[in-house]
């Protein structure tokens, strides 16, 4: 016992994020229970690009949520750059996911109220408030790096999918965050702004260092990712490099 | 974790939370003007019916008290005394109530100085009246003979106010008397008036004042002179039957009407038992009011509430992606507390201007009537009422939405 929280502080010093053995269970006790993921371990390190893939069904958005906090799981362990999870508060698990988590969903999911500059900096002012000029510069940095800088003061509808998308990259990454976690960010894309979409992905993470965990339908994209994980039915059927990963056919269910 | 003055800190995330609130509520135009029209029509109402009834009620008030005291000290009504029975001895009594003969207050001066001393009183004025005759010629009429100190008179009424013609004076022979019994007897001001309390006590006075006081049966029956002409002729030299009072707070008069009747055992009457009536009728005019303003207020707390509930479900994605944004749930409860808040503001404003605008033409239109005063207060005070009552009307739907799961908000299409 003793041995074991050892081990696990030492490596959540390495880690970004670290599960141990998590579980979730939806609709525990009761007839329509619904045991959606397994016994999940994993861990990501610093600068990690990671796609998790999957049939639908499968657990991903439950195991995503997860660790972005949004869900709490069933039992099991969670660390966010060492910080255990399980036990925080809902204010210390909002404030934990302000600091070091970034998202980006499927459906870009901008707030159409607000500009595209405003949506750049929205986690910054919600945490901070009115945001200070060095905020606002590196926003429009961002923008500018995901090629959108000329639309900073236009409302989010006058943008097509992809340029939304890009916003919500930006967005994602204004604060910083150590973890960026992106649902099915290409999923209502065509092939080419998909690509480029991606492309930005990989620009971040390597020019941020910030650990990137993608799911994903694309093999193309996957293959694109250094390391893959395949969930089936709730459980990691794969963890490892994506160069490596046995086709659909030959890996045993 | 930073390390920020947490008051500093409070300050700036309520402005993000400022932000959203207004972005929401001019994202939605049409709702916003609907939801704060129906807000003003609310609060219009109220401010004019408040106005309008408060306009209504001072104004009967100070009709009547305009020619009344609000308190009358009057020597304490006679009772037959019995003789004591002893024990075991059973008394059978068939009695006629005493006559109440005028009758002086005793040690009426000391009284007076005494009550002077309350600074509740505005005025203390002694007064001598009794029943005569005046008579002109061959033409008679009863009269109400009024003797007053015409120091202290105007304090209870401002007779100068109310002359007709001819100037305020008693005493010497002089006397004031009502336009309506001038015009029974055919009198005008220098003409020669004789005045009877019976017992062949008579005077004859010169008119030098007629007024009108409003009140038929006053301006056809009192007769204003001073207090030793009207003690010699009502036969009680040096007293006085009434001290009238006037109040700084007219409606502390029951009160003050007990206390004193305690005081001095005394006969004491407030002018809200003697117009037990009126004040019946002035409040249930004021409680019909309160239950106006009162479901006024209710429908407008609701409609709020109702545009908020469904708000709060159309912005369900949104609060799901400010909540993975890093938004706490306090900051999505005060987004949606800040929109009910500003909605109630907005709405109050623009009530309280339409209500002010059909005052004001209301005293424009009805010049006659009388003139509805709009305190800045009432005012105010409807327009911070209006606004907490969005903050309340808020509160269900900004806590459904602070407790919505983000993980499936974010999902909701």
């Amino acid at each position: 016992m003793f041995n074991r929280n050892v081990t696990a502080h030492t490596s959540a010093e390495r880690s970004v994020l670290q599960l141990h053995r998590l579980n979730k269970i939806f609709n525990a006790n009761t007839p329509l229970q619904n045991h959606v993921l397994h016994d999940i371990s994993l861990q990501v390190s610093p600068g990690e690009l990671v796609a998790l893939i999957g049939t639908s069904g499968s657990g991903k958005s439950t195991l995503l949520n997860m660790m972005g906090l949004l869900d709490v799981s069933t039992s099991g362990e969670l660390r966010i750059q060492g910080h255990l999870v399980q036990g925080m508060s809902e204010q210390q698990r909002t404030q934990l996911r302000s600091e070091s988590i970034g998202f980006v969903f499927q459906f870009h999911h901008l707030i159409s109220a607000f500009s595209v500059l405003d949506n750049v900096l929205m986690p910054l002012m919600l945490r901070f408030g009115k945001p200070s000029k060095l905020q606002s510069e590196y926003a429009q940095h961002l923008l500018n790096e995901v090629g959108l800088a000329k639309y900073k003061a236009q409302p989010t509808s006058r943008l097509s999918g992809g340029q939304q998308q890009r916003v919500a990259i930006a967005r994602a990454l204004v604060t910083q965050p150590a973890l960026v976690l992106a649902d099915e960010p290409t999923g209502n894309l065509d092939t080419q702004t998909a690509d480029e979409v991606f492309t930005l992905f990989e620009h971040f993470n390597a020019e941020h260092q910030c650990a990137i965990v993608i799911v994903t339908h694309d093999p193309r994209l996957s293959a694109r990712c250094p390391r893959t994980i395949r969930l089936t039915d709730g459980r990691i059927v794969y963890d490892g490099p994506s160069a490596e990963l046995p086709s659909l056919l030959t890996t045993p269910l | 974790m930073l390390s920020v003055n947490p008051l500093a800190r409070f300050g700036q995330s309520l402005w993000i939370e400022w932000r959203i609130a207004l972005r929401f509520l001019a994202d939605n135009p049409l709702q916003t003007f609907l939801i704060s029209v129906a807000i003003s029509v609310g609060a219009a109402v109220i401010v004019f019916i408040t106005a309008l009834i408060m306009g209504l009620q001072s104004n009967t008030i100070d009709k009547t008290l305009g020619t009344q005291a609000h308190i009358r000290i009057e020597a304490a009504r006679q009772h037959n005394i019995l003789s004591p029975k002893g024990k075991n001895q059973y008394l059978w009594v068939l009695e006629s109530p005493r006559a109440q003969r005028l009758q002086t207050i005793n040690n009426w001066q000391e009284v007076r100085d005494a009550l002077d001393q309350y600074g509740v009183l505005n005025t203390v004025s002694p007064l001598i009246s009794g029943p005569a005759f005046a008579q002109n010629g061959t033409a008679r009429a009863s009269i109400a003979l009024m003797g007053i100190d015409p120091s202290r008179y105007g304090g209870i009424i401002q007779l100068p106010d109310y002359l007709l013609q001819g100037r305020f004076s008693v005493g010497a022979g002089d006397v004031m008397i009502g336009h309506q019994l001038a015009e029974d007897l055919g009198l005008r001001i220098g003409d020669k008036l004789r005045l009877d309390a019976g017992d062949n006590r008579q005077a004859v006075t010169k008119v030098v004042g007629i007024f009108e006081l409003g009140v038929r049966e006053l301006d056809s029956r009192y007769v204003y002179t001073d207090l030793k002409q009207a003690q010699t002729l009502l036969n009680l030299p040096g007293g006085v039957t009434i001290l009238e009072l006037k109040l700084n707070d007219v409606f502390a008069a029951e009160h003050w009407a007990q206390r004193f009747k305690k005081l001095t055992g005394l006969h004491v009457q407030s002018w809200m038992e003697t117009n037990s009536q009126l004040l019946n009728a002035l409040s249930s005019q004021s409680m019909t009011t309160q239950m106006i303003r009162v479901f006024v207020a209710l429908s407008v707390i609701f409609g709020i509430a109702s545009v908020l509930a469904v708000s709060v479900v159309q912005r369900t994605r949104e609060v799901g992606i400010l909540r993975a944004m890093g938004a706490s749930q306090q900051q999505i409860l005060r987004v949606f507390l800040l929109q009910g808040g500003l909605l109630g503001l907005a709405g109050s404003v623009l009530g309280v201007l339409v209500g002010y605008s059909l005052v004001q033409l209301f005293n424009t239109m009805s010049d006659l009537l009388f003139v509805i005063q709009l305190e800045p207060s009432m005012l105010l005070s409807a327009i911070f009422i209006s606004t907490a009552a969005g903050v309340i009307a808020a509160a269900v739907p900004a806590r459904r939405a602070a407790h919505y799961d983000p993980a499936v908000a974010i999902r909701y299409v």
